[in-house]
């Protein structure tokens, strides 16, 4: 233990003294939580949406308002014929058109299916795939809201009907939803940056043969690499963490010891990925390649940070259990947002554990493998 | 001129020594861009579902069911304990709870009204908008089908017609997610390993004590930075055919514009990327810093304020100016409309013009710099 502070205080002086480095690790990370954290935003809102409602009766202005009811949609505009809502469109004035037919009703009451049109604009996917299924959820719920008034005659109660309630995060804003997932993609990218050049740069200067001579157990000497660094993640870590309460309100519901607890277990993770990376490659350009490319792309895609992995193929779904910002976010959002007890999370917990261990095994064991 | 020939030969011979980096450079953006590709979906499919049912009926059973038969929704568990939703959301093993009383089946029979209450997880803020409205159509559905029974026992019938949604999407007809995502992450792969290359190429220099060296021999500074970034080049340029093969071979996303415009526009996107890790070369004394300040004063910033994944026109009004300084906002609206619409320069040349100033500009900012630095 001795012998890793050591070799802890020496990184810590090389880091210090590199002025530039300190201050970006230490402080560029809380910036960018404040920048992004505002900048971006997921809501879909007030999507610009033309009408054009050729049937002009009580069905269809039911329609109508379902849409305007959510805060989906605003109507900015009454289109009279098709080429009037193709303008439009391409124009980018609407983003989405309403299209309800003549003799919606008529069909509607003899059994027939009524065809209603839904026009998107589908240049950004993401936006639209939300706004598709919406829209497609809203028809379906007014269709079912009219035939239960048609058989009904519009006077009883309808037999079944849903409660629906939001828990944790009534107003359906994306910004609580984001900064957890940012938190975990700047605390993941500047651990894996900062270590993944430590040892490699031994290397690559000539003083690695020192370090292997040196009377030190190579768990000792990772753990001494990685220590100065765990230290300054950690205060960057609770400093990004603070700037999101302070700044984005971002509630804290659950216990300071668990999150202290799970932050640190995803830190450790984090390093020694660097760590290992250090030791697998020759060079520290190569170092600073293979850090990027397993860091940051996975973590913005692969988390859960933006994209549901519910949603993804099943292969791609069981990439994700090797990705550690998955359970660092599911723990991160559980315990802020939702105040929850260690056991609940203990498996997310569990996973980050196997993994911080398994990164610093591997890492540990490739040393030995040059030390010897 | 033949000066600069012995530089480019000389950096070459540098990457075939270190076989490993070309590997790397050339391969991983490959693989990546193949899984990456189908991860980034906001479609809202298989919604985690939990059932409380209190009621234990045929009529509970019938419910659940509809819910199992959809695709927008996956039933993990039907418990009859309140706990476990607390639990089950709590955990996001479920993101949905639906709970049915006890009662509920007496109630249709009887012909009183129930309520189902439907608890949904807030915290993904657009998926739980589109679950919610399914399970509320869902239910909605059910409550038709039991009043049409209830009629039909009368002896009454009644046609009873359904509205349906024919949607179409503009720009992008499947609404595939990956067509929009795909040529992002191509993007964005290329921007991450060109400028890497480019950051390390005179820092490593400086490191190695060999930038003194380079320093006596009669070499011009552009002729330094021009050599020192063809061979990278080259790298990027092979780059482009693996990425784009990817896009068409393995995703089938059709390339509906020119390739010739594709790979011409590709090249001044790798000017700017090289350039701009030239630039993060000489501004950096190790190539820790170099790192340190390629990832966060330029790669993160570029990723999500370029319009990669969060749409532009969403920003605040302040934070929308920023977003012309990025040469990755211009290669976007260009991948995007080449392969997704099929347009050509008449459509996007002030994004082509833009990203070849912000080429040329960094270009020479580099090319002075290292000129500081050198004396």
């Amino acid at each position: 233990m001795r012998k890793a502070l050591a070799v802890g205080r020496k990184e810590l002086w090389q880091i210090v003294r590199d002025r530039r480095t300190l201050m970006i690790l230490l402080f560029i990370p809380a910036f960018f939580l404040g920048l992004y954290g505002y900048a971006l935003n997921f809501d879909i809102r007030h999507v610009r949406l033309a009408v054009m409602d050729r049937e002009n009766n009580h069905d269809s202005r039911e329609l109508i308002s379902s849409f305007t009811n959510s805060t989906y949609f605003d109507i900015v505009a009454n289109a009279t014929s098709m080429p009037d809502i193709e303008r439009m469109m391409d124009r980018g004035e609407v983003r989405a058109a309403l299209v309800i037919p003549e003799g919606m009703s008529r069909d509607l009451r003899s059994g027939r299916v009524a065809l209603v049109q839904v026009l998107i604009n589908g240049d950004n996917a993401n936006t639209a795939t939300t706004v598709f299924g919406y829209a497609q959820a809203i028809v379906r719920g007014v269709s079912a809201q009219l035939q239960l008034e048609m058989i009904t005659g519009g006077q009883l109660a309808p037999p079944i009907s849903a409660e629906p309630r939001i828990w944790y995060n009534p107003e359906l804003t994306s910004t609580l939803f984001l900064v957890p997932g940012l938190i975990g993609f700047i605390v993941m990218i500047s651990s894996v940056v900062s270590t993944s050049m430590s040892i490699v740069r031994e290397k690559e200067r000539g003083t690695w043969e020192q370090v292997r001579m040196a009377p030190i157990s190579n768990l000792s000497y990772v753990v001494g690499k990685t220590l100065p660094y765990f230290a300054i993640s950690l205060v960057s870590a609770f400093l990004i963490i603070a700037a999101a309460m302070l700044l984005f309100g971002l509630p804290m519901r659950g216990s300071w010891l668990l999150l202290l607890f799970t932050v640190s277990l995803y830190l450790v993770g984090a390093l020694g990925t660097g760590l290992l990376v250090s030791t697998l490659v020759d060079s520290q350009s190569l170092a600073f390649q293979v850090s990027l490319l397993v860091s940051m792309l996975p973590t913005i895609l692969l988390s859960g940070f933006i994209f549901p992995i519910a949603s993804m193929p099943a292969p791609i779904r069981a990439v994700t259990y090797i990705v550690p910002a998955r359970y660092f976010l599911v723990a991160l959002r559980a315990i802020v947002l939702k105040g929850v007890d260690l056991h609940v999370v203990s498996l997310e917990l569990a996973a980050l554990g196997v993994y911080a261990s398994g990164v610093i095994g591997l890492a540990s064991a490739r040393l030995g493998k040059g030390k010897a | 001129m033949r000066r600069l020939g012995f530089l480019v030969r000389k950096e070459f011979q540098e990457l075939r020594r270190n076989p490993r980096m070309l590997g790397v450079v050339l391969f991983a953006p490959v693989f990546q861009l193949a899984i990456l590709g189908y991860a980034a979906t906001t479609d809202v499919k298989n919604v985690p579902t939990i059932f409380v049912d209190a009621d234990r009926s045929t009529e509970s059973r019938d419910l659940i069911g509809r819910f199992e038969g959809s695709p927008y929704f996956s039933v993990i568990a039907v418990t009859s304990r309140d706990e476990d939703v607390n639990e089950a959301l709590q955990h996001r093993t479920a993101w949905l709870a639906v709970s049915i009383p006890t009662g509920y089946g007496r109630s249709i029979a009887d012909g009183t009204p129930v309520t189902v209450q439907v608890i949904a997880d807030g915290t993904d803020s657009n998926s739980t908008t589109v679950g919610l409205a399914y399970a509320t159509s869902l239910i909605a559905e059910k409550a038709v089908d039991v009043a049409l029974a209830r009629l039909g026992s009368r002896g009454l019938a009644l046609p009873v017609g359904s509205l349906d949604a024919r949607t179409r999407v503009w720009f992008n007809p499947q609404l595939l997610s990956q067509w929009f995502m795909v040529p992002g992450v191509l993007a964005l792969l290329l921007m991450i390993t060109t400028t890497v290359l480019g950051a390390v190429a005179i820092v490593r220099e400086k490191e190695l004590g060999t930038l003194e060296q380079l320093n006596v021999t009669p070499l011009r500074r552009w002729e330094m930075t021009v050599g020192k970034l063809l061979p990278f080049g080259l790298i990027g340029v092979i780059q482009v055919f693996l990425v784009v093969a990817v896009t068409v071979l393995w995703f089938q996303i059709p390339l509906r514009g020119s390739f010739a415009l594709l790979f011409g526009l590709s090249l001044v996107y790798l000017l700017c990327t090289l350039s701009l890790g030239l630039l993060v070369s000489t501004l950096s004394n190790t190539q820790q810093q170099a790192m340190m300040t390629a990832v966060f004063f330029f790669l993160v910033p570029m990723i999500y304020l370029s319009g990669f994944i969060f749409p532009i026109e969403n920003m605040p009004a302040i934070i929308q100016p920023l977003t012309y300084l990025i040469p990755l906002r211009y290669f976007l609206v260009i991948v995007r409309g080449i392969f997704l619409k099929g347009t050509g320069l008449e459509s996007f040349w002030p994004d082509a013009l833009m990203m070849l100033a912000w080429g040329l500009t960094v270009l020479t900012l580099a090319t002075i710099r290292s000129r500081k630095t050198l004396k």
